[in-house]
């Protein structure tokens, strides 16, 4: 009884640990969606902040500084989506793959000629890193059975971008129903004319939306490689942007579904680790490849058809021409 | 240029009785080397209902799109409640009480009525004190002007006359004192029009000026004071309503005499060409939409189908020409059963000599991306040439023949068609269908968007068909178009053929009494 309560709680715990680069792309993707721009690019943001994030770390020694230049990355990155999609109106599909590409090569080859080390960072330690928090009594409340324990492994111990990806699922909600620019961000997503002859600005607004997205991702980047690992390795985003986009269609572009879908992923992602090396029932041993590829077939078979409908807002991936 | 403009008849009533709420000095437009607007002089009186009426492209939209700062003139002047003003962009028209209602809603599909209300003018970066606010706003405008909408309502749930009704809320909670209104009835039921009317007129008593745009004739004597008429960019006159005739305003809209009644002989019926019996037709959600219809067009016939839109008339039409699958019941043509199943069932429609004009010339009847030759041959393309390749010589040789024979305009046959007027997309189609000869002619809303230049000449080119011993059957909303042409009226209610009129004594009322299922319980009557 009592091991399994740790295993369930070791689980949850990477879950958690796991889901937070997801909920980050997730949330960032969502901005933007909801502002009528296709992010296909969150992956490549994701991958240029972390980099971005792990070399700057490693050159000053400071996590914070870090945590900047994943965001600058991201920024530099949104901007030039911007750019090409909505000033010039280019399709916002092939600006994100190409933004994808680029971040893929950049990173690689700008890591190899900056630390020489096949385009790894240098490994961070100390206050390179963004270090676990003991939350208050976390460590009074240790030996209270179940609860303290919970406390202890799942909610205490994590580091401060967690709690950030955490708090700002709820934060976003609130925004984007409550607050002027939510309700502007998601008119223009649906329809941009209703906010053209409203008298503003579809052009700022989609940028704004574009900027948060960056600040979110950036964060998200930084997260992998300067918080849950002590540094940059090659194409380490691993899809996961790719996999917070389909997360924001499970969950219809809403942040509190949104959290539960990447917390499943998260899960399943955990789950497949503490699987690996097993040996079942009857079908023995289940080869490590298709025990990992079990997220993306989930993810697969749920989008083909367990989902229902989703509508994505209406201007989604067209850019605004303003006519008569 | 023309000089008459209003300030002459303004003068003769008192310029102090009748302040001006926008006056509209020397306006001039380009776009690249289209003048759309040419020295535009226009005054128009607070608290009256001004309509300004031209055919598409006479510049009433551009010159609209300039009042509500969507385009800036090139020279001229604006002057709001008599204070000269620029306007850049729509939020300084807002802020001097100029409201515009679209032709194609500005609404958020997904969002509440009272989110759309106060999009863009929220008063603070948190929503809840101004959807408050809003919430009462909208219970007093409801009571004083008879915009009845549920503020919590979605969008997309709410029929087209409820959400025009949101576009002018969000006008008046802006706090407009004039409102434009760009073919506000172009998408309404009659009834629903009628409703806007009431509102309009209740607007006008509370001191607010609007500007309404239409190319309804009708619409214009019975809601307006006074009425400008524009004509290829310039204004051409501006008059009052009561002194002048619908006669009058056509001829100045187009320039020359136009009939605004068709004029035919009597009608000299053949033999049976299309016979249908006992036809159930349902649309894409299964759900029955024609619901066991019989009748009979014969060869030199027009019969016109009435009926308010969205009682079936749509599915009867695309079900006999092959375009949706019938449930039930038998389309015969020229004494052959017609079998029409399956996604081919166009083509062999049409190979059997029916041919159709679609109700929407963009979605069914043009691919507007395409050039005009090649729209001038689609559905008929195999018989351009053998096998795979297309004798495009021959192609180009008919749609050159077509422009001519139709007056299609500009006459460039390379021309994509989404470059062209609506009435001229709406000729490219139908002489593709006409010219083909066929023994029977469908026809959805021939006029719909289109010039009352281009009516009168489509009009003659049904009448046409028909003295040639064509069997024609024509589907329109307009009730003038039916009773105009038809030599048969059938007025269709819920799926069912709910009685049949004869164009020279239907007496109107009962006509709209019929269309709206009053009747409906008596079945099939005569009258």
């Amino acid at each position: 009884m009592e091991s399994y309560l740790v295993d369930i709680t070791l689980i949850l715990d990477s879950t958690v640990r796991l889901a937070v680069p997801l909920i980050l792309a997730c949330l960032a993707g969502l901005y933007s969606e909801r502002a009528g721009i296709v992010d296909i690019g969150l992956e490549g943001k994701l991958l240029a902040g972390a980099f971005a994030a792990a070399a700057m770390s490693a050159v000053t020694g400071s996590a914070w500084l870090g945590l900047l230049a994943g965001i600058g990355a991201a920024l530099m990155f949104s901007g030039i989506h911007g750019l090409a999609s909505i000033n010039f109106k280019g399709n916002q599909t092939i600006s994100g793959v190409a933004l994808n590409f680029l971040a893929a090569g950049l990173t690689t080859f700008l890591g190899q000629s900056w630390f020489k080390r096949g385009g790894y960072t240098p490994q961070l330690s100390g206050d390179q890193r963004f270090n676990p928090i003991t939350l208050p009594f976390a460590n009074e409340l240790r030996e209270v059975p179940i609860f303290g324990q919970i406390y202890w492994e799942l909610i205490s111990g994590h580091n401060i971008i967690t709690y950030f990806a955490f708090i700002a699922v709820p934060v976003t909600a609130w925004v984007l129903f409550r607050t002027r620019f939510g309700l502007r961000l998601r008119a223009v997503g649906e329809n941009p004319k209703a906010i053209d002859t409203a008298g503003i600005s579809v052009t700022l607004l989609r940028y704004q939306a574009l900027i948060i997205t960056a600040v979110l991702v950036g964060i998200g980047g930084a997260y992998l490689s300067i918080a849950q690992s002590a540094g940059f390795n090659n194409n380490m985003s691993a899809g996961r942007g790719y996999i917070a986009l389909a997360a924001l269609i499970f969950a219809k572009w809403r942040p509190g579904p949104a959290l539960l879908v990447c917390l499943m992923f998260g899960f399943l992602d955990a789950v497949q680790f503490r699987i690996q090396g097993q040996v079942f029932p009857i079908i023995g041993e289940v080869p490590v490849q298709a025990i990992q590829a079990l997220p993306y077939v989930l993810t697969v078979i749920l989008l083909a058809g367990f989902i229902g409908r989703a509508v994505a807002p209406k201007a989604s991936g067209i850019p605004y021409t303003k006519e008569r | 240029m023309t000089s008459l403009h209003p300030t002459n008849a303004q003068r003769s009533e008192g310029a102090a009785a009748a302040p001006l709420a926008i006056e509209l000095v020397g306006i001039n437009k380009h776009f690249g080397p289209v003048h759309a607007n040419r020295d535009i002089h226009l005054a128009i009186k607070r608290g009256t209902v001004h309509g300004i009426v031209g055919e598409n492209g006479a510049g009433k939209s551009t010159l609209m799109s300039i009042l509500y700062g969507f385009y800036t003139a090139d020279s001229g002047e604006i002057r709001v409640n008599g204070t000269p003003a620029t306007i850049a962009d729509s939020r300084h028209a807002l802020a001097l009480g100029i409201g515009m209602v679209h032709q194609h809603f500005m609404l958020v599909d997904n969002f509440s009525v009272l989110e759309n209300v106060v999009l863009g003018a929220e008063d603070s970066a948190f929503l809840a004190p101004t959807l408050s606010k809003a919430r009462t706003q909208l219970k007093a405008l409801a009571r004083d002007y008879g915009l009845e909408v549920d503020p919590d309502a979605i969008i997309e749930n709410l029929s087209v006359g409820q959400q025009q009704r949101v576009e002018i809320l969000k006008a008046l909670y802006r706090g407009a004192e004039t409102l434009i209104l760009d073919e506000p009835t172009g998408v309404l039921t009659p009834d629903e029009a009628d409703h806007l009317f009431r509102i309009l007129g209740k607007l006008r008593e509370e001191g607010k000026t609007i500007i309404l745009i239409t190319h309804k004739l009708r619409e214009i004597m019975a809601i307006t004071d006074e009425v400008s008429v524009m004509r290829q960019g310039a204004m051409v006159r501006t008059l009052t309503t009561k002194e002048t005739s619908p006669g009058e305003l056509a001829e100045l809209m187009v320039g020359r005499r136009v009939l605004l009644r068709v004029e035919k002989g009597p009608a000299n019926p053949g033999k049976v060409l299309l016979d249908v019996q006992d036809l159930v037709v349902t649309d894409d959600f299964k759900v029955p939409r024609v619901k066991g219809v019989s009748f009979q067009v014969r060869a030199g016939e027009i019969v016109g189908i009435a009926g308010v839109a969205g009682n079936g008339q749509s599915e009867l039409l695309e079900s006999i020409a092959g375009m949706r699958d019938q449930l039930l019941g038998t389309i015969r043509l020229n004494g052959e059963v017609l079998s029409l199943e399956g996604d081919d069932g166009a083509a062999r429609a049409r190979a059997a000599g029916l041919a159709h004009v679609p109700e929407d010339r963009l979605r069914m009847g043009l691919v507007t991306t395409f050039s005009e030759w090649e729209n001038s041959i689609l559905g008929y393309q195999h018989t351009y040439g053998s096998g795979p390749g297309l004798d495009i010589a021959k192609a180009r040789a008919t749609a050159e023949d077509y422009i001519k024979k139709f007056d299609i305009r500009p006459p460039n046959l390379d021309l994509k068609t989404a470059n062209f007027s609506g009435g001229n997309q709406q000729k490219i189609v139908l002489a593709r269908e006409m010219e083909r000869n066929p023994d029977v002619l469908i026809v959805g809303q021939p006029t719909r968007g289109v010039d009352i230049g281009a009516i009168e000449f489509i009009h003659n080119q049904i009448i046409k068909m028909r003295d040639a011993g064509k069997a024609i059957l024509l589907v329109s909303v307009e009730l003038d178009e039916i009773r105009s042409l038809a030599d048969r009226i059938l007025v269709i209610f819920d799926g069912h053929i709910v009685g049949e009129a004869d164009p020279a004594t239907a007496d109107e009322t009962e006509l709209g009494l019929l269309m709206t299922g009053s009747h409906a319980s008596s079945g099939k009557e005569t009258n």
